[in-house]
């Protein structure tokens, strides 16, 4: 059957623009949020929708925000479309994590590291009650203590006090020139390792983080530590064309999370700590934490252990952990499908019809017996 | 003899130029139109690109050192122009303001006239690269206060 177009309703769509906008508003009375104020204020939200967004951008995660009435998934959803309207300038060379500007540091592995345990911006040491404080408007908030010295220019990654010994699987270039990039090729697998981190680092964090609990839970195998989880600055390099030397054309924040687990060793290997990696932009600890252990999770089929749960599974965790296409999916039954479901209603008419008939049929027959 | 001097000199040129170019780009809202203002005004140059933004793919190593993957892209706008002497100069600035494209292009080109480049590096790079190094030092001075200090508490016989 030919896709039917049903004309009307153009003016109910023009007036729910208008609607929605006035929603948007609110209270007429209240002064309107500033771009500049959602960006300072809610910096953890405009985070989050930088990284699964996929565009570091603090301004237009702002409006993005805005413009979503605060809805996540909406706002990320906006950056992706965005981005379509771009050009590809350039790739980076990889940014360089252990010479990351470090406004934080922990790690739950050593107490003792060069560098020390930098606890930072962080929400873990407080007792979570609300602060009717903050709901009280013109109060001076508490301002930050600043030490006389900063801190090492130089603060070494803790995972490589491991490698020394060899305790630890090392983490080497092996010098592949093609990166799997998901914004210009469709998924594939078996996936590599880059096409795997790249799909976290944009993930839905709800998701990666529910696999990541069920991996904890019984449904994996990991036994996490921690290794280092760092919040600081890095540099992005890029290598333009028209110069052909590097520059270093901006600052980014980043959160990482070197996960360290167990690994009972193979007919080949000894015993050794593995890894798992997370990474994304703007400071998101829950992100890369649970992105580290799903990330090892998945390098089940690599390490020979055997592939039996959910997020060890590449093909289930990568195919449904973008919250763009998930949602794009899940939402797109509520607009019209009445050409569908009137094919749908026929057929069921159809098919009690051929049951009744049926049913009849079997009690004239027992009658007649 | 003189070659290796000469492409000494020219790496040493490069990783100047180099390194204004990232000042320029890092440099953050309106900090560049307020020291390049006035020297860049009524200078006449043609674009040879027009100030347009674009984006670049951050990367990222697999546990900080291992194979290289995509982490996601940012914003970066980029400019080119050339002076009437025909200098061409070429900007970047992270993110989308036009202008700090612009004016860092033109600072660039100025930054390689041999007379002006003294003038342009007191006055525009070296208050540029302090304001990011103070930036960045307040940063870590605020964290330095939140470094654990462990001690070990020494359990003992009751004080007497």
């Amino acid at each position: 059957m030919a896709y039917v177009a049903v004309k009307g309703g153009e003016q109910a769509i023009l007036n729910t623009h208008r609607l929605i906008s006035e929603t948007r508003r609110g209270n007429q009375a209240l002064a309107e949020l500033t771009l500049a104020q959602i960006s300072a204020q809610f910096g953890l939200a405009v985070d989050r929708v930088m990284a699964e967004g996929s565009i570091y951008d603090r301004e237009l995660a702002a409006l993005a925000l805005k413009q979503a009435q605060g809805d996540m998934i909406e706002a990320i959803f906006l950056l992706r479309a965005y981005r379509t309207t771009l050009p590809r300038i350039a790739a980076s060379e990889p940014v360089d994590t252990s010479e990351m500007a470090i406004r934080r540091r922990v790690s739950a592995t050593f107490k003792d590291i060069p560098g020390g345990q930098v606890l930072g911006p962080t929400y873990d040491y407080t007792h979570r009650l609300l602060d009717f404080a903050l709901a009280a408007e013109g109060l001076e908030r508490s301002q930050a203590v600043v030490a006389a010295a900063p801190l090492d220019e130089q603060v070494p990654q803790v995972i490589d006090l491991l490698d020394s010994e060899g305790l630890i699987e090392e983490e080497s270039d092996d010098g592949q020139e093609e990166v799997f990039d998901l914004t210009r090729e469709p998924m594939r697998f078996p996936a590599g390792r880059d096409q795997r981190l790249q799909n976290l680092a944009r993930g839905d964090e709800g998701f990666v983080l529910g696999l990541a609990y069920s991996t904890l839970r019984g449904y994996g195998h990991n036994h996490p530590f921690v290794g280092e989880l760092r919040l600081g600055e890095v540099m992005v390099e890029i290598v333009p064309e028209e110069l052909g030397f590097p520059v270093a054309i901006a600052e980014i924040t980043v959160t990482e999370c070197q996960m360290i687990n167990q690994f009972r060793g193979s007919a080949e290997k000894p015993p050794q700590f593995t890894r798992g990696y997370g990474l994304t932009f703007g400071h998101n600890e829950r992100k890369v934490m649970a992105m580290s252990l799903v990330d090892r999770a998945m390098r089940a089929r690599e390490l020979g252990e055997d592939v039996r749960y959910p997020a060890q599974d590449e093909e289930f965790v990568l195919s449904h952990a973008d919250n763009v296409e998930a949602n794009g999916f899940v939402t797109h039954f509520k607009l019209p499908h009445y050409v569908d479901f009137q094919g749908e209603l026929q057929l069921v008419r159809q098919l009690r019809a051929e049951h009744e008939a049926t049913r009849e049929a079997a009690q004239m027959k027992e009658a007649a017996e | 003899m003189n070659s290796i001097i000469k492409m000494e000199a020219e790496r040493a040129a490069i990783a100047q130029r180099s390194d204004w170019l990232g000042i320029l780009s890092r440099s953050i809202g309106g900090e560049l139109e307020a020291l390049a203002t006035d020297l860049t005004s009524g200078l006449a140059f043609e674009w040879l690109r027009a100030p347009h933004v674009g984006l670049v793919m951050v990367r990222g190593r697999a546990g900080g050192t291992g194979n290289v993957f995509n982490l996601g892209e940012m914003t970066v706008t980029r400019a080119s122009v050339r002076l009437e002497d025909g200098t061409v100069g070429h900007g970047y600035a992270h993110g989308r303001d036009q202008r700090q494209a612009e004016l860092a292009a033109i600072v660039d080109a100025l930054l390689q006239l041999p007379d002006r480049h003294d003038e342009i590096m007191a006055k525009v790079i070296a208050p540029l690269r302090q304001k990011a190094e103070a930036r960045r030092l307040e940063q870590s001075r605020k964290a330095a206060a939140t470094k654990v200090e462990f001690f070990t508490l020494v359990r003992g016989e009751n004080p007497a």
